[in-house]
Parts: C-alpha cells; structure tokens; sequence
C-alpha cells in the first residue's frame, strides 16, 4: 500500500476546449490534511471534480488508492466514492431530511444495518461534531457553520479514506471557521482520514493543514509545509499572505489600454 | 425532445428502487397527491355546478331536463375530469416538482448524492415520476365525482329536476369501458406526460434562481400545451374510432 492516497502528475484538463488545469503535481499522504488555495476561477473546485471522477483528465496521472480514476467505469466510480467523502460550499445538505436523515442517509443506501445501529451510528457521528441535540432539526433551522458541521457528519458516516472539502469556511464567522478548522484536523487524526481543503482563509490553513499547494492560472506556483511557506519570499505567496490587491495576481482584469477606452487616442 | 426521451427511458430503467422501497413513492404520493386534494376538490365542485346549470339551461329548451345527470357525467368523465384535474395538476405538483428538483440541482444536493454514490435518476426522480403518475389519475376521478356531486346539488337540489331520472338515466348513459375506461387512460397519460416534463425541466434546470424560475413556468406551459395536443390524439382514437 503506497503511502501516498492521491497523486496526481502533470493532470491537464479543459471545458470544450479552455485549458483550465495545465499540469499538475499533488499528492497528499495518508493521514495529512492538504490545502489547495488559489484565486477564484483558478479550477480548484474543478480539480475535486477530477478526483471524484465526476469529469475525466485530458492527460495526466491522477490515482487515488492506486486506482486510475479516469479509466474506471460508473461501477468503480461509484465503489470509490463510497470510501470518499466530499463537503460542498454550503454543505448541501437534503433540505427535505431532518438533520439525522441526512446523516443516515448513505447508511440507509448503502448498507443493510437495522434501524438501531443506524441510530447509534448516526448519534456517534453528530456528536463528534457537537450537534447530537439538534438531530431532528430540519436543514432550514441550522446556521450556515452548523449546517456544515452536519454535513462534515454526514461525509464521515462510512468511515471514508479521503474527504474532499470546498471552501469549507466560505462564510463564516470567526468561531464557526475555528470550529470547523479544528473538527478536520482532528476527524482527520481520530479517524485516520485524508482531507483535501481547498480554502482562501490562508491564516486558518497555516494554522491547521500540514502540506499548502498555491494553485495560479492552472500551475502549481509553489508547495509546501506551513513553515516553509512563511519563510519562502516568493512574491505570489506574499500576496495571498497579506492580501495584496495587486502583484504576481493582477488588480485589473485584461482590458485595452484605458485611454483607448475613453476614445482619448493620440495615435 | 431526445435528451427528455432518454431521460424518461433512463427513469423507467432505475425504476426498480420503487417496488424495493415503496415508502420512498408513497410519500411522493403525498407530495404531489394529497397536496393537490383541495385544488381538486374545490375546482370539481365548481365546474360541476356550472354545468348543471349551464345544461340545465339548455336541455329545458328541448324538454329533457332530466338528461342534465348524463350531460354533467360524460362531459367530466370523458374529457373535464381527466383535462382540467390534469391541468390544475400541472400547475399546483408540476411546478413544485420542477422548482424542486431544480433547487436541488442548484444548492449541489444532486451533486452531493452522486458524490455519495447514490444515483439520483432512481433516488429523486424514479420516485417522483411513480407518485405523481399515480396520483394523477385518482385525482381525475375525484374531480369527475366532485363534478357530478355539483351538478346534482344544482340540477336536484336547487332547480328540482327528478332525482330518480338524473341518476337513473346517467347509470344508463354511462359506460364502463367506453367511458370511464376510456376517461381513466388519458388521466394516465396525462398525468406520465406532466410528470416528465416536470421531472427533466426540473433536472435540465440551470442551477441559478432564474434558471429555476424559468424552468417552473416551462414546466406548466409545456405540459399544459402537451395535455391539450395528446387529449385530442386520444379523443379521436378513443371515440371517433379512427
Ligand atoms: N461546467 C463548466 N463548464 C465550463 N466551464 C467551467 C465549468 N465549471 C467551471 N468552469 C470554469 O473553469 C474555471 C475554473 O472553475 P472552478 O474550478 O470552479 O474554480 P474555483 O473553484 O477555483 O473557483 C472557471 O473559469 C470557470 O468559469
Ligand atoms: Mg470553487
């Protein structure tokens, strides 16, 4: 068993044709929690989309637990995806479910377990998260960070390898992105899981992950541990660090020449 | 037109979940069935009504009153039953079905079941489709009594025809197969044809809020027009025997 659950080697991929990823190198040992930051539109949700099988690579190797995830058919994908779990932006949780139900849910669909183990299960897991009192809420009575506590609950109910998260703390509040920082880092250790985040909260990642990948304009731009990107002085990390508006990453979206917009031409 | 083919086909294929877990279809039954209870009831009682009155009117003209039962119980049976029950239908669980399913699709809880390995062509729609097809024609039905329930409280109640001649002579008129028969396959059909375009609007949706809104009224006006154009078709198959 490699010791490297993701890898990914020069992945290139595109949408009818527009490049987006163009050459990636990740991998994500098991047990780590790995962040992928990057601006937005620089295909990091893309690149989850790729792990989970939901799109195929143009080219490029890209293997979790040693399987190659685009050549599998919807059987081997759907199998994968058992051992994988993935929390959306706004946790999508099945607003027609109380929050136990939503929970339940991949137990109710993928195994046979009777009703009370279910029901032990699913209590276990919510109260991992702190939320075992609000089980028969409906998602609609939640707040944004208790609704992605739930679904966090509802990625770990089959005891998964990998978890891929999406902006997990897109929204939050200053004590509900601790929360949910602190809930990965330790369902990661305890459970022995993966995790993948993909965040723009670079405080909280330095904090918390143990491997940092800055994705720009579909290239790695550097990797690696929390300390090494702080001591690095590379001008795009200093950037996303300090939150310039404008440097490696540009303030103005491509445009002619302003004066040339303005009809001011001396040509 | 194809892709909506191939959706259906798709459904009908990841069917099976349905007669395993019927709980699953029976709270569509809910949803889509006894949600629509009132619109139907209501609705049934008026149309009935009018019609009694309105053929009331001119049966007196011919002095055969008494035929008002008959008039008031083909006329639902054979076409407002089935057509106006489909059409309430389309735009009272069709447009929820739709926004439903599209508010799934854009709040990622579609992606997020896939992601899960859930297949949600037979967890959301297969169920949907079997509720609401089901329903459609009890509706039908509902409406049609509620309908001849009107026309007897105007015609018998306030007019004061006969009442043994209203009911006597609608027994008479009415036929089992060539009428109710006939009345309950196109509120089957409709009810298949609304759900579908319900369902794949609502599927096909873009997941923005105007994607969705869009969507929703497609749905109603897409169905409502596929009602109309397949009662026709099944009109003149069914009784002009062509
Ligand atoms: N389904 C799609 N079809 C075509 N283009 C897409 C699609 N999804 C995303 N894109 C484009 O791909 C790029 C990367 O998107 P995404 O991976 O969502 O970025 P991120 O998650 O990093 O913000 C964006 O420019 C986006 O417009
Ligand atoms: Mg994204």
């Amino acid at each position: 068993m490699s010791d490297n659950l993701v890898e990914i080697k020069g992945l290139h991929f595109a949408y009818n044709s527009r490049p987006v990823l163009k050459g990636i190198d990740l991998t994500a040992r098991r047990g780590q929690v790995v962040a992928i930051m990057g601006n937005s539109g620089c295909g990091k949700t893309t690149l989850f989309r790729l792990i989970s099988g939901t799109v195929r690579p143009t080219s490029g190797l890209l293997s979790v637990d040693g399987l190659d995830v685009g050549a599998l058919d919807q059987r081997g994908l759907y199998q994968l995806r058992r051992r994988m779990g993935m929390l959306f932006q706004f946790g999508a949780l099945f607003t027609d479910m109380s929050v136990f139900d939503n929970v339940a849910f991949q137990l109710r669909e993928h195994t046979d377990l009777p009703e009370e183990m279910i029901r032990d299960l699913v209590l276990a897991k919510l109260n991992a998260v702190g939320l075992r009192g609000a089980h028969d809420l409906m998602p609609s009575e939640l707040s944004g960070g208790m609704a992605r506590r739930v679904a966090l609950a509802r990625a770990v109910a089959l005891d998964p390898m990998l978890i891929l998260y999406d902006e997990p703390f897109a929204g939050l509040d200053p004590i509900s992105l601790g929360v949910i920082g602190n809930l990965i880092r330790r369902l990661t250790d305890t459970l022995g899981l993966t995790s993948i985040v993909v965040t723009h909260d670079i405080q909280e990642s330095l904090r918390m992950v143990d491997y940092v990948y800055f994705i720009s304009e579909g290239m790695v731009e550097a990797h690696g541990t929390p300390a090494e990107i702080k001591a690095s002085g590379l001008p795009f990390v200093h950037q996303f660090v300090h939150g310039e508006e404008d440097g490696p990453v540009p303030f103005h979206y491509p445009a002619d020449p302003y004066a040339a917009d303005l009809g001011l031409s001396y040509a | 037109m194809g892709v909506a083919t191939r959706f259906f086909l798709l459904t009908m294929l990841h069917s099976g979940i349905c007669l395993r877990r019927p709980q699953l279809v029976i709270k569509e039954v809910y949803s889509a069935g006894v949600l629509s209870l009132i619109i139907i009831i209501v609705s049934g009682l008026f149309v009935g009504m009018v019609l009694g009155l309105q053929g009331y009117d001119t049966l007196q003209t011919y002095g055969s009153e008494e035929a008002v039962g008959v008039l008031v119980a083909l006329s639902l049976v054979r076409e407002l039953g089935p057509v106006v029950a489909a059409l309430l239908f389309a735009s009272r669980a069709g447009s929820a079905i739709t926004a439903e399913i599209g508010l799934m699709k854009a709040t990622e809880q579609i992606a997020a079941m896939e992601m899960m390995a859930v297949d949600p062509i037979a967890r959301v729609v297969a169920p949907r489709f079997w509720g609401a097809a089901i329903s459609m024609p009890l509706l039908a039905a509902l409406f049609s009594a509620m309908g001849i329930f009107g026309g007897y409280l105007v015609a018998v109640s306030v007019i004061g025809v006969d009442e043994g001649a209203f009911w006597s002579q609608m027994q008479s008129a009415v036929d089992l197969k060539d009428d109710i028969l006939n009345g309950v396959i196109k509120s089957l059909v409709f009810g298949a044809a609304v759900t579908v375009v319900a369902l794949f609007e609502g599927y096909d949706a873009p997941p923005t809020a105007e994607g969705v809104s869009r969507a929703t009224t497609r749905t109603v006006v897409t169905s409502s027009l596929a009602i109309l154009g397949l009662d026709f078709v099944l009109t003149a198959f069914m009784f002009r025997g062509l």
